[in-house]
């Protein structure tokens, strides 16, 4: 979590209580309101989330800055590319 | 990136066979999973898989047939919803236990936030995932276009292979 504390963002999404595929959807829609270059975060309680975020970003080509775990929930950084 | 162009998105071609509670799921969970990594998406609903694109959609699962099934309460303390019962098969065929069985199916899915088979079908047509209508089985099964939500488009063998063909994944379920 401390690395994750030092990243500034501009949105955060929280998909606490959500299953598989919500986070990633609500994810793609969510980096689509932010301008180039802006940050994202997303926090999950789905333990499948980090495997399916780092593909999401893979796939998307928007880069995954940072993924941390803390207590049950998980923390990503996505920052949009394109 | 399709195999004929490189530089175009990755294709998913799908094609969605059964209509019951538990088999709708995976369709419009992969098809909704890849649009959102924006992906192209066709799914193509044949036979039992047709009627997940009624206007009204409400599937219906039976444990009949389906021996793996868990059968575990969604609700009661800790230690009573990890008990997998056993139901005779002759029970299961009693008038209202596939009801049942869907309803506890439907609160389990809602305990763990798995979202319903409807909103996961909003998902699709939100993100222009393709929802392809047979229409030879709609001839077949006696179903009108007006039975259908408006938003999906009908087709054949033909369209669906012309799409599949060029498909990075495709698969039937």
């Amino acid at each position: 979590m401390n690395d994750a504390v030092t990243i500034s963002f501009d949105q955060t999404l929280d998909c606490s209580g959500l299953s598989c595929p919500m986070p990633i959807i609500k994810t793609s829609k969510a980096i689509k309101q932010l301008e180039v270059g802006q940050v994202l975060k997303v926090i999950s309680t789905d333990s499948g989330s980090p495997p399916d975020m780092a593909a999401w970003s893979r796939q998307t080509g928007h880069d995954l800055l940072d993924s941390s775990q803390d207590d049950g929930k998980y923390v990503f950084f996505f920052r949009r590319t394109k | 990136m399709s195999k004929s162009d490189p530089g175009a998105p990755r294709r998913l071609a799908l094609i969605a066979s059964r209509g019951s509670l538990d088999w709708s799921y995976p369709p419009f969970i992969l098809a909704s999973a890849a649009a959102a990594m924006g992906w192209d998406v066709s799914v193509f609903f044949t036979f039992y898989g047709l009627p997940l694109l009624l206007r009204e959609l409400d599937p219906e699962v039976s444990s009949l047939g389906n021996p793996a099934m868990p059968m575990k309460m969604p609700f009661g303390p800790e230690g009573f919803q990890k008990i997998d019962w056993t139901v005779p098969a002759m029970l299961q065929a009693v008038p209202g236990f596939s009801s049942m069985t869907t309803s506890l199916m439907k609160q389990t899915f809602k305990n763990k936030g798995v979202a319903t088979v409807s909103e996961l079908r909003e998902m699709c047509v939100e993100l222009d995932v393709d929802l392809i209508a047979c229409q030879m089985t709609m001839d077949v099964f006696g179903f009108e276009r007006e039975d259908f939500m408006p938003e999906c488009n009908y087709g054949g063998a033909a369209a669906f292979l012309e799409f599949a063909s060029d498909a990075d994944v495709s698969l039937f379920i």
